[in-house]
């Protein structure tokens, strides 16, 4: 039988506030156990939860980012559970009346095709400390740092139709919110987990299969993985007569499977019901207006204007709307030089080369983006040739000058064009060179342009690469010419 | 001095009749003497009380006094108070020195007075006798046999008793006001909203308010002046200024519209109480007011909608009492459920595990529909029945409570423990401000008529309270126990 994958994704964000999104306490990361925890944070008795606008205003920026509907009212409320992380003994979300309504995603599959996932809402809720297993000799320690962090809960449509497509819709996700500066997207420090929704049924079959939830996909790496080998064990099940059964399971990527937390029936009831320390959110048309003025472009825009406005092929916009950080590098060179194409291969050529080999981010990289762009800009304007500019921004990026035209006068790289002194280097080349003279002067006449590259370097070579190609070629060609 | 009122003493320190040191050794002293027997403090906080009314004499001396400073209180032991045990009368807290002061409290160091300790209460201010406290029950100054009423019982009996001129409680279904009748003093709870809730331990987070308790309105007046007001720190708090609640107190009640809510005056009004509380009405159209009876047709659906409510509210409250963090953790737990189930078993009384549980079980899958969303529809039908009363009338006057104050473990069912609040807890559920004031007797047991207003009208209230106070004297009537020892 012919199967169909169907699955959603609950995509957890974490917001880049500085303070939680209920207390003041920073929520930087790796701190020192319990050192950025306050009495909010611990539950201490007393204590009242005060909303984070920040958070508030990261949430809608991402709604609007997926032109979604965004609720004049949105309602916290509390999900009751106990967990020794959990220090309220609640987790403040918003169950019934979410920040962020209906909106959709743009993914681009392998093929360059394009397909759009529905977001069937998006909520603010509060993280959850961690427990603690390490040296603990048997016990477990609490660590409420990342207690009260604020995190946007994005709940997919079932859409996506294999493991690839979920991947790519992550890392949409990951795109908008890196660009709209809400997230670090860092996922090595849970900054975006994943939790994802699996069902299979027969292909041409309208209605779903019973899905199982599997929690703890952590990278786009093992998004695709445990899709695969859930989809797997449920086939296989279906296959052999079985049923699947709605739960939620636990990826183990080492060894490569799935394996049930916990049933439907096991499923807790969280008792959820309006936070009374908490108002709800009134957003007025003015805010969410202001907001929506001030987004920045979005990279399924930018992608599209990098194509059809600076005529750059499908592929080198898709490279550099990627990521905001490229994006911005590569349209502050682009400003500089005023070419978009040379920017483009000298982002994606010399200087990606340069980045990849040390390992570099483009945040990093040593050669800033006015550096490059007036590199290029010397380049066009015939200072220096290709060969120099190579130099040029090896000096660069070893921080040997402040700018290509420091290193261009600093190492005498300026092109040469002056004819005289080009015809003193070639008829010093040619009185040293007798026996290739008389080669070329053998040859037959059809054979003699290719010969021409042994002067032609020679020549250069004596220029230091300053000098002219075009014009060291021509006239070559005219003095050997006139010695046959 | 203890027969002073707060007005009274705050006046005598302003003269330099006395110092703050002088006034508060000799309340820490009566205390010492007769509360024993009363059992109205949790914890007596001589040494810190001391201390700052040492920094209350040197600031008078140095001429930065503001009008509270010297002045001794207490404060139920719900309101967090750094460096101090504070239990909210549980088990489960036995061991909890508050790390923060609540807001209230803060404000109440920074107008400089002098708290004595912290108050005995219903566990989680959760009852209507003072009976459910982890400390023991709180017996009544006027009668040592009665309950003091409840959940701010101690408060209440330990103004009564005058070993305090005021003390802080909280009312989240007539918690200040039902022990102010039975204990024969002044409490107000205000709006919900106009004092902060920060650093209060909460029981049920929409209906919980802090108010003054004290011998005369014009003490809450005066005391509700520094508690009130917008806090950064509890998002459910109203950004409203504070007036200066003394202003108003000596307004004519000429033309004043007072409503009697015909449902407050039906079965199972005490005969004494309904006496009591026509007498003061008659005293109020003596002073110009004119009287009207009134509906409040939703009146009998308030306490079934309050535990409702209160116990869904609660239920999520008292979640995180669960051993890990803070307050009493069982010995030696088995595994993680064991150190929940037995530190929660072990830490809370029999009152507050059942409210917990009517609550978990109304939030429960299949029933929140039917019990907390219906309670809230029933809640804005109960708002509303006020709204429109007050679109005839000033203010509405009726019984504090059915009946005096009953007999300590007279009352061993919860369900006509819960009834007792009839008059009370409609309030709460509709946010709106009620003062109960003494207005006479029934034998020995003080009877408490309560006036309500509409959202934010504590002036008038305290006003009303006021006038009433300056043409009668039960307000000064003090219990012979208070009396015999000084």
């Amino acid at each position: 039988m012919q199967w169909e994958t169907v699955i959603g994704l609950e995509v957890h964000v974490q917001l880049a506030t500085r303070s939680k999104i209920f207390s003041g306490a920073s929520t930087a990361f790796g701190a020192e156990p319990n050192s950025q925890a306050c009495a909010v944070d611990l539950g201490l008795p007393g204590v009242l939860p005060v909303l984070n606008e920040a958070a508030v205003a990261m949430a809608v920026q991402f709604g609007l980012g997926i032109h979604a509907e965004i609720p004049e009212v949105s309602v916290f409320d509390r999900k009751n559970y106990f967990y020794p992380d959990l220090p309220k003994g609640y987790q403040t979300s918003q169950m019934y009346h979410p920040i962020v309504g209906p909106g959709e995603v743009e993914i681009t599959l392998d093929d360059g095709q394009t397909k759009r996932i529905r977001v069937h809402h998006a909520h603010l809720e509060e993280d959850a400390g961690k427990s603690l297993h390490e040296e603990l000799h048997g016990m477990t320690g609490i660590d409420l740092n990342r207690a009260g962090t604020p995190l946007l809960e994005i709940v997919s449509e079932p859409d996506m139709r294999s493991a690839k497509e979920a991947a790519a819709y992550l890392k949409a996700i990951h795109s908008i919110v890196t660009y709209l500066g809400i997230s670090d997207g860092n996922m090595a420090e849970g900054s975006m987990r994943c939790d994802v929704n699996v069902s299979v049924r027969p292909r041409g079959q309208a209605s779903f299969g019973t899905r199982a939830e599997v929690k703890n996909v952590n990278s786009f790496r093992f998004v695709e993985r445990a899709i695969a080998c859930e989809v797997e064990r449920q086939i296989e099940l279906l296959e052999d007569g079985g049923e699947v059964v709605q739960e939620t399971r636990l990826f183990d990527p080492e060894r490569y499977e799935t394996r049930s937390m916990r049933t439907k029936e096991q499923a807790n009831d969280y008792r959820y019901f309006p936070c009374p320390d908490l108002l709800p959110v009134v957003l007025d048309a003015a805010y969410v207006d202001h907001l929506r003025d001030t987004l920045p472009e979005l990279p399924a825009d930018k992608r599209a204007r990098f194509q059809e406005v600076l005529g750059l092929s499908a592929y080198d916009a898709g490279v550099l709307s990627a990521s905001r950080d490229m994006a911005e590098y590569f349209e502050a060179v682009k400003e500089t030089c005023g070419d978009a194409k040379l920017a483009a291969n000298w982002v994606q050529g010399e200087l990606s080369g340069a980045l990849n080999r040390e390992g570099l981010s483009i945040l990093n990289s040593p050669v800033s983006a006015t550096q490059l762009g007036e590199l290029i800009a010397r380049v066009m304007d015939d200072t220096i040739n290709g060969k120099a500019a190579k130099q040029v921004f090896q000096a660069l990026w070893n921080g040997e000058g402040e700018s290509a035209d420091a290193v261009i006068a600093a190492k005498g790289l300026k092109q040469v064009t002056d004819s005289g002194a080009i015809e003193a280097m070639i008829d010093q080349v040619i009185a040293d060179s007798p026996a290739q003279v008389a080669q070329y002067r053998d040859a037959e006449p059809d054979k003699r342009g290719k010969m021409i590259g042994y002067f032609v370097g020679q020549v250069m070579k004596a220029s230091r690469g300053t000098a002219n190609p075009q014009q060291v070629n021509a006239l070559l060609k005219e003095k050997l010419d006139a010695l046959c | 001095m203890h027969d002073k009122t707060l007005t009274e003493l705050a006046a005598g320190l302003d003269s330099g009749k006395f110092s703050s040191r002088e006034l508060s050794e000799s309340l820490l002293a009566r205390i010492e003497r007769l509360d024993g027997d009363l059992n109205s403090f949790i914890s007596v906080t001589a040494e810190q009380a001391l201390a700052a009314a040492d920094r209350a004499d040197a600031a008078r001396a140095a001429g930065n006094a503001g009008p509270l400073t010297g002045v001794p209180l207490a404060l139920k032991d719900i309101f967090c108070t750094e460096g101090v045990k504070t239990s909210a009368g549980s088990r489960m807290l036995d061991n909890f020195v508050a790390p923060y002061d609540a807001t209230v409290v803060e404000k109440l160091k920074a107008a400089g007075t002098v708290s004595l300790g912290k108050t005995n209460m219903d566990e989680f201010a959760m009852g209507s006798s003072n009976e459910n406290s982890f400390y023991g029950a709180v017996r009544n100054p006027w009668d040592r046999g009665a309950v003091p009423g409840g959940s701010s019982g101690g408060s209440a009996a330990a103004v009564a008793a005058g070993l305090v001129p005021a003390a802080m409680g909280t009312d989240t279904g007539g918690s200040i006001r039902q022990p102010a009748a039975f204990c024969g003093i002044t409490g107000l709870k205000p709006t919900y909203g106009r004092v902060s809730r920060y650093g209060i331990i909460a029981y049920a987070s929409s209906l919980d308010q802090a108010g003054p308790m004290a011998r005369t309105a014009e003490d809450c007046a005066r005391l509700l002046s520094v508690v009130a007001g917008h806090d950064l720190r509890d998002s459910t708090s109203v950004a409203r200024g504070v007036p200066d609640y003394t202003e108003e107190l000596d307004a004519p009640l000429a033309g004043l519209k007072i409503g009697l809510p015909s449902e407050y005056f039906g079965d199972g009004l005490d005969p004494a109480v309904e006496r009591a509380v026509r007498e003061a009405i008659r005293v109020y159209e003596s002073l110009g007011a004119t009287v009207r009876e009134v509906s409040l047709p939703h009146t009998h659906y308030a306490i079934p909608a309050y535990y409702v409510i209160a116990p869904a509210e609660a239920s999520s409250n008292l979640a995180r009492y669960d051993g890990v963090r803070f307050g009493h953790r069982c010995e030696a737990p088995a595994d993680l459920t064991d150190l929940y189930k037995r530190s929660r078993a072990e830490g809370f009384g029999e009152e507050v595990k059942r409210r917990i549980l009517m609550g978990t079980h109304t939030l429960s899958e299949g029933f929140f529909d039917a019990y907390y969303k219906k309670a809230q529809q029933v809640r804005r039908l109960i708002r509303q029945d006020f709204l429109d009363a007050f679109d005839e009338v000033d203010v509405l006057m009726g019984p504090a409570s059915p009946t005096p104050a009953f007999d300590l473990g007279a009352n061993k069912d919860p369900v006509a423990m819960y009834l007792q609040d009839i008059y009370t807890i409609a309030i709460n559920l509709a946010g709106i401000p009620g003062i109960s004031v003494p207005v006479g007797f029934a034998d020995s047991r003080p009877i408490g008529l309560q006036v309500l207003g509409t959202h934010f009208a504590e002036a008038r209230l305290l006003n009303v309270a006021h006038q009433f106070q300056q043409a009668t004297d039960w307000h000064l009537r003090r219990p012979a126990l208070a009396e015999e020892t000084l």
